[in-house]
């Protein structure tokens, strides 16, 4: 399958991260929090109106708006 | 008799500092240790929450200190800087910390490891506290503690904080571990790097700006944080130079800076819990993500949350009212001891009117306050609060705010004060401040008198449509949505010009369900109520005391006094109301009404006329609102004693409405017209006249350019509505 990005992974779906777009601190807060290369990600659900989204990584439920979803491409699983 | 026994050297105090990722129960930890002796209160110049314990440990004292939680040292504004200062000693009256104790989510090492790999190399102390035991135990997963700390090097000690176990153990490893010299923190980033950092730090050492390995590296790592930004500004004047040239060589040598150290801490966090932790055999999350299923879901999540904030909102609004009601008892039953304790006079006046006002018009707001904190609390606690952020940020987005922000704002509507002490939950400082300054906006409830009192006396009661919309409702409905649709476009407003910036990201955990602490939930009650009164409250009640004193002086009250005397006297011994009373009170009343008219508020009433005259105002209603500063219900008591009712009238008063209707210019015209009613409603809905509100923004804030930007924007704010509704309702209805 080809990368996407987070956002475009629909619910329900796993893939492996590949990389964080950017080095602004968003992109560093997303690395901080273990979103590396090779870390794998689920996608657990979507708010109201379908953003933000709730994903589960290294064991921890994260919040995050499509926009900085964007930052982080995977490979689906 | 003993013999006199030496006594022994007494140690100085031990500074222990408490640092952990969000969710990690750090300040039920923090409460548990420290039990009440807890002092809060703002590091100098941020809005950073100081929050200092002191405890003894098998007799030697103390000083815990609670540092905001982080996912990670790397400071990116002055907020998160002031947790590294305070680390590296740099804050003056906390010390460098003797210990750390680093806590962690024992369910969920990998990522909580993060900070402490970073805080190792500050070569303090660590003791690893590895907290909310109790779940990893019951989920099956299985911890090699002993092999754990001898991997990482620190002590490794487990509680269950929440049901306070372990806390013992905890004081004990801090001692142990305080007489300790810090062991070698493990070499973590990559060599390059290593040797950037020491190459910065010894160049920063010969130009003499002695400068620590952690604060070279940070400034180094983090592009644009705050470890570089202070190095430019105060070290030598080459180091943006230096620091440039040394990321070029570490992009040459392949690394990407942004994500080296991510990368090399969470490898080598990997490596040591590899054999040390066995996952269990149920999936840790499953009670979460069935109530997740519910609670976060498009439909009944949006349910539930709109209940919620229903309760919530009723809480502060209707379960409120007895208690307030209740401390504006005990006030009238203060000032009725007073006065009769005491001769009609300055003295009585003051503290009457002064005096147990002021203490009145701060403990009042001590029900809404409670009542809020109580369930933002209670939500915070069992984890529900981030999943009210998660469901309605894509409303808010629209603001340029965040879901964080729904909350805050919700709860102005009862009342701004509690709503605002509520944003400190928001962690983007534009965020925060933009919430904070169209709080105020908010129909609050203290509005409430002055809208039924005017729409009562001025306001046709027909009904629209046939009969379906009472005017009168409709025009109540239309003051209370004033504000809030006010509100968006100056939101937007401050977003794109004073708080200009990128949105903020809304990198957010979502945490795991529990049971709330009732122990936690009363501690955070009790100590925004001491901080609101501690710190707020002298402000509220010196602006009260300030307005009284505006009102009484300068003028002879004398003969206002004799005649209290003789009312008093006349009261006591018919009880009947006779007509030589009634004429009595008459003229205390009109002489009362021409006093205040050359006091010195009275006398900025008439300074200020000209501003409110387009406004359809005479003076008298300008000083009523003038006086109506400290809080804006005082406006319908002195209308009262403007209009010569004495200052103990209330809203529904039908002689106030007679009084306001009968009222004339000097030509003998109406004063108050339908007009002129709604201006003064418009401008009460969105005018600034709430003392404590703005004492509070000062408070929250830490500076007084808040409050004063607050009470400017919506001062002309409101004069231009009340303006427009005034010119456009003369045209409409005259």
């Amino acid at each position: 399958m080809p990368p996407v990005t987070l956002d475009q992974l629909p619910v329900g779906a796993q893939g492996a991260i590949l990389h964080v777009e950017g080095e602004d601190p968003l992109a560093v807060r997303l690395m901080e929090m273990g979103l590396i290369d090779g870390t794998p990600v689920k996608v657990l659900g979507a708010a109201p109106f379908g953003d933000p989204r709730e994903y589960l990584v290294r064991g921890f439920r994260l919040s995050l708006r499509a926009t900085e979803a964007r930052r982080v491409s995977i490979q689906p699983t | 008799m003993s013999a006199p026994v030496a006594a022994p050297p007494i140690a100085p105090p031990l500074t222990v500092a408490l640092l952990g990722n969000p969710n990690t129960g750090k300040s039920t930890l923090f409460t548990g240790l420290s039990g009440v002796q807890t002092r809060i209160g703002n590091y100098a110049g941020c809005t950073v929450e100081k929050k200092v314990g002191r405890l003894s440990i098998q007799g030697r004292s103390v000083r815990l200190v609670d540092l905001p939680g982080t996912y990670s040292l790397a400071p990116r504004s002055p907020d998160e800087m002031l947790a590294v200062d305070v680390l590296l000693g740099r804050v003056a009256d906390v010390g460098r910390p003797d210990v750390i104790v680093c806590i962690v989510d024992a369910a969920n090492l990998e990522r909580n490891l993060f900070l402490f790999t970073q805080l190792r190399e500050l070569r303090i102390p660590i003791v690893l506290c590895l907290n909310m035991w109790d779940a990893v135990a019951r989920h099956g997963q299985e911890i090699n503690l002993a092999e754990l700390s001898s991997r990482l090097g620190v002590q490794v000690v487990t509680t269950t904080a929440h049901h306070r176990v372990g806390l013992e153990e905890l004081r004990g490893a801090i001692l142990q571990a305080a007489g300790q010299p810090p062991a070698d923190a493990p070499a973590i980033l990559p060599e390059p790097v290593r040797a950037e950092a020491d190459e910065l730090a010894r160049w920063l050492d010969g130009q003499g700006t002695a400068t620590e390995g952690f604060l070279a590296t940070r400034a180094l790592l983090d592009v644009e944080g705050e470890a570089e930004q202070r190095l430019i500004h105060g070290g030598p004047r080459e180091t943006a130079e230096r620091l440039k040239g040394a990321r070029t060589r570490l992009a040459e040598a392949g690394l990407r800076l942004a994500a080296v150290e991510s990368i090399s801490r969470y490898a080598w966090i990997r490596q040591q819990l590899d054999g040390v932790v066995r996952e269990s055999a149920v999936p840790p999350r499953a009670t979460t993500d069935r109530i997740d299923a519910v609670v976060t879901h498009w439909a009944s999540g949006l349910l539930i949350f709109l209940a919620v904030m229903f309760l919530v909102f009723q809480a502060v609004y209707t379960a409120a009212q007895p208690l307030m009601s209740a401390v504006e008892g005990a006030q009238e039953a203060a000032a009725g001891v007073i006065s009769s304790a005491l001769a009609p006079g300055m003295l009585r006046s003051l503290l009457v009117d002064g005096i147990v006002a002021g203490v009145g018009s701060v403990l009042v707001f001590i029900p809404q306050i409670g009542l809020l904190f109580l369930f933002i609390a209670l939500l915070e606690d069992c984890g529900y609060m981030a999943r009210a952020a998660y469901l309605i940020d894509r409303l808010m987005l629209r603001l340029g705010l965040s879901g964080r922000s729904f909350l805050p704002l919700m709860s102005s509507f009862a009342c701004a004060i509690p709503g605002i002490m509520a944003t400190r939950a928001i962690e983007n400082r534009r965020d925060r401040l933009t919430t904070m300054l169209v709080a105020p906006l908010m129909s609050c409830s203290a509005r409430l008198p002055v809208y039924t009192m005017l729409i009562g006396a001025f306001v046709p009661a027909i009904a629209l449509a046939g009969g379906w919309i009472p005017l009168q409702g409709l025009t109540l409905f239309a003051m209370y949505s004033l504000g809030a649709v006010v509100a968006v476009p100056i939101a937007w407003l401050l977003k794109k010009t004073v708080f200009r910036g990128p949105t903020p990201p809304f990198v957010m955990e979502l945490p795991e369900y529990k049971w709330p602490s009732p122990w936690i939930v009363a501690q955070r009650v009790i100590s925004q109520v001491r901080r609101f009164v501690e710190e707020a409250g002298t402000l509220i009640f010196f602006t009260t005391v300030l307005v009284w004193a505006a009102g009484y002086f300068p003028g002879d009250r004398s003969a206002v006094h004799d005649l209290d005397v003789r009312i008093e006297r006349l009261e006591e011994e018919s009880g009947e109301d006779d007509e030589t009373l009634a004429s009595l009170k008459e003229e205390r009343n009109a002489m009362s009404a021409a006093l205040t008219e050359s006091s010195y508020l009275g006398r900025a009433g008439r300074a200020v006329e000209p501003v409110f005259t387009p406004l359809g105002w005479d003076w008298r209603i300008g000083v009523a609102v003038i006086s109506s500063f400290p809080a804006r219900e005082v406006v319908v008591a002195s209308l009262g004693t403007i209009f010569s009712l004495g200052g103990d009238t209330e809203a529904d008063d039908p002689s106030l409405a007679s009084a306001l209707q009968s009222a004339t210019w000097p030509d003998g015209r109406p004063l108050f017209t339908l007009p002129v009613a709604l201006s003064v409603m418009v401008f009460f809905a969105l005018c600034a006249q709430c003392g404590a509100t703005l004492m509070v923004i000062r408070r929250e804030s830490g500076s007084w350019t808040w409050p004063v930007v607050t009470f400017v924007y919506m001062t002309a704010l409101a004069w231009l509505a009340a303006w427009g509704t005034y010119a456009l309702s003369s045209r409409l209805l005259g």
